[in-house]
């Protein structure tokens, strides 16, 4: 079991990048907590318990709610497309833009599309597949995938963007943060007026009514699902909750969790194509309900509560692990703590064996989580499911059988902390023994700070000696 | 914590036979080998009338997870969930049970108080500390930004992950610095390795103290 360790290296040792990964971050976390303190929101702990219930529920009974949404979809007029697999949503995509001559599609920030790789697969099919929203069109034209769940492009400063936009776009370069989003503004506006489908995600579904909600603070997820003549909104099937009045606890949360805000600059809620009469809106809507491994997840009694999350990154936000080696060095396009619960979830515990041992457990994330997902102790399950290190297993097996021998364990103590206080750097590290290999934990903790020197005698000794005094008394 | 304990009035007894609460197993999901370690505490203070624990990780680690380690083993859990209630972070129990005008600590320094995670999220110790700390005369207790973030220890995270440890442990480091505080007082005692060593490494002379030591202190 080894982490990417070059690549996390080279992201501490990256001054620059630190400062925005631990500024950016930083700014989230304050706001958020101002956002939900108990002056501002006296209600907000019951929201979460409440936000928490209500998810539960809607997993637990999954299979009746997607039905009813379906039917709900199908009486506006729309339709629910069932995608196993990324290949069949994104088929579903190619299939119908082939239908209808649409080469041009745009696309609102959507973490589900980034999980199954939409972009790559339409573009290589030969359609001009545009992200929209700022963050993410930078991304695109970088050829990166997102940093963060909430802000893509934290990673980036205002001079990266300028030299992205230079080279990609043709634009003089400009540094000015203004004119960056004029130049992308530009851009998108003859984008949105070609484009013959616009792709959103979907940060709700309401199986009452039929309907898919968006937030948003840029305004383009809403041109993109109101401009072009379809709209395909492409969602897990987690994103469901019953009904319309239970949104509200939500957009409660949601905001505030993920940047401070008490609700983002736009809530869309949209069920179903233009009706007669009806001014705007696209001709057809289509609801892409994509499973992808989550009905793996759901089977799961134990663990399904990992399906909860609302994608607000306020627990990336203030992972102290995070905020270190940002979002790239994470597996999969999920980071933070959600993504090292949900990654060997739905890819395998084989594939990236590390991504569960690398927390610290301090439990921050599960603090903030507005759904309550318990994500150490899920991280702490998945440990104890994961295929064992030989070597633990050999370490553990003796440590457990000195555990169970008070005299053979105080007389190692004894012996293990004069060794390694008294000569961390001296000869008896020189004296070749597991712990100091080049791979051994004494190594490891060597490389990053000192061993404390123990004290000059074991508790276990003081003790005796205290009581030997008190009789003599 | 035996001079504090004893201050105020409480037989102290040390169990020799008594080894670990069996957590650096469990958390690295070998509960196969942590199970007899967690059953070996339960040997040994089954019958002890209030167990004082001088660590807020041990303490969360016997009081939320050993139910979990024996929900297949009744006489186990029976075990669990008789000593769960007489099992007390040191703190925890100062703070809940004793008379506390016995002590008077004299800890003439600039002490910042570093929360460590399980003490704070699990058992939700966040003010008994501090409220401890206020009550040392001459002691003057100054606010870290971020007394809340993790140290980086994190068990065998530690030295699995040791540039990311380390890296958490500077950023900690920082933050105590910026204080002024020639002391920092935390409830655990690998919060306090992790940053001792991380002081040290540094260069900076800052004294590392578990709370018990300056509740003890009269100088």
């Amino acid at each position: 079991m080894s982490a990417p360790d070059p690549a996390i290296r080279t992201t501490l040792a990256d001054a620059n990048l630190q400062l925005a990964i631990y500024t950016n971050t930083g700014r989230f976390k304050d706001n958020r907590s101002k956002a939900v303190s108990p002056e501002t929101l006296p209600e907000y702990q019951d929201l979460r318990t409440r936000a928490a219930e209500i998810k539960q529920h809607t997993l637990d009974f999954l299979d009746v709610y997607l039905l009813q949404l379906e039917a709900a979809v199908n009486a506006n007029g729309g339709k629910v497309i069932w995608a196993q697999t990324g290949e069949e949503a994104a088929d579903f995509v190619l299939q119908l833009a082939k239908e209808k001559g649409a080469n041009v599609i745009v696309k609102s920030k959507s973490m589900t599309s980034e999980e199954i790789h939409l972009n790559e697969r339409l573009i290589h099919h030969e359609l001009d597949a545009v992200e929209t929203d700022l963050g993410e069109y930078i991304l695109q034209l970088a050829g990166q995938r997102p940093y963060h769940i909430v802000a893509p492009a934290i990673h980036m400063t205002r001079h990266d963007v300028a030299d992205i936009f230079e080279e990609k776009l043709g634009v003089a370069h400009d540094t000015v943060i203004e004119n960056q989003a004029m130049t992308a503004r530009r851009v998108l506006r003859e984008k949105f007026l070609q484009a013959g489908i616009g792709i959103t995600g979907a940060n709700f579904l309401l199986a009452d009514s039929g309907a898919v909600v968006i937030v948003e603070n840029e305004g383009n997820a809403r041109l993109s699902h109101s401009a072009p003549k379809i709209h395909i909104a492409i969602a897990g099937i987690e994103k469901l909750i019953p009904r319309m009045r239970d949104l509200a606890v939500f957009l409660d949360l949601l905001g505030r969790s993920a940047s401070g805000q008490p609700l983002t600059s736009y809530t869309s809620i949209v069920s179903g194509p233009r009706r007669a009469g009806e001014l705007d809106g696209p001709e057809e809507f289509y609801i892409v309900l994509l499973d992808a491994g989550r009905t793996k997840l759901l089977a799961d009694v134990e663990k399904r509560e990992s399906l909860r999350c609302i994608r607000c990154a306020a627990c990336l936000n203030t992972c102290p692990v995070y905020r270190k080696i940002g979002g790239h060095n994470y597996p999969w396009v999920y980071s933070g703590p959600i993504g090292k619960v949900i990654t060997p979830q739905f890819k395998g515990n084989e594939k990236d064996p590390w991504l569960p041992f690398a927390s610290s457990l301090c439990g921050a994330c599960a603090e903030v989580c507005p759904v309550k997902i318990d994500l150490p102790g899920i991280l702490l399950k998945l440990r104890h499911e994961a295929k064992p290190d030989p070597k633990d297993t050999r370490v553990f097996g003796l440590w457990s059988w000195l555990m169970r021998r008070p005299a053979m364990y105080s007389l190692a103590a004894k012996i293990g902390l004069s060794w390694l206080g008294r000569q961390p750097n001296g000869w008896l590290n020189k004296v070749p023994w597991p712990a100091n290999s080049p791979s051994g934990p004494l190594t490891a903790w060597l490389s990053e700070r000192d061993f404390p020197a123990p004290p000059p005698k074991p508790f276990r000794e003081l003790w005796v000696e205290r009581k030997v005094k008190e009789r003599k008394k | 914590m035996v001079d504090v304990l004893e201050q105020l009035g409480y037989e102290v007894e040390f169990r020799p036979a008594q080894t670990c609460c069996a957590q650096p197993a469990f958390n690295s999901g070998f509960h196969d080998q942590a199970r007899p370690v967690a059953e070996h505490f339960l040997d040994v203070f089954s019958d002890a009338e209030t167990i004082i624990v001088p660590s807020g990780s041990c303490t969360s680690m016997i009081k939320h997870h050993y139910a979990e380690l024996f929900a297949n083993d009744p006489k186990n859990l029976a075990r669990v969930d008789s000593i769960v209630p007489r099992v007390w972070e040191f703190s925890q129990f100062l703070l809940n049970s004793a008379d506390l005008d016995k002590l008077s600590p004299r800890f003439p320094h600039k002490v910042t108080y570093h929360d460590s995670c399980h003490a704070l999220r699990e058992l939700k110790l966040k003010d008994a500390p501090r409220l401890l700390l206020k009550r040392v005369q001459d002691l003057e207790l100054v606010e870290m930004e971020a007394a809340e973030e993790c140290c980086g220890f994190g068990g065998t995270f530690s030295v699995k992950f040791a540039q990311i440890s380390g890296a958490m442990a500077r950023t900690k480091v920082d933050s105590i610095l910026q204080t002024g505080a020639t002391h920092v007082v935390s409830l655990d005692s690998s919060c306090l390795m992790q940053l001792r060593g991380a002081l040290s490494r540094g260069g900076h002379n800052i004294e590392i103290v578990h709370l018990a030591e300056v509740l003890a202190s009269r100088k």
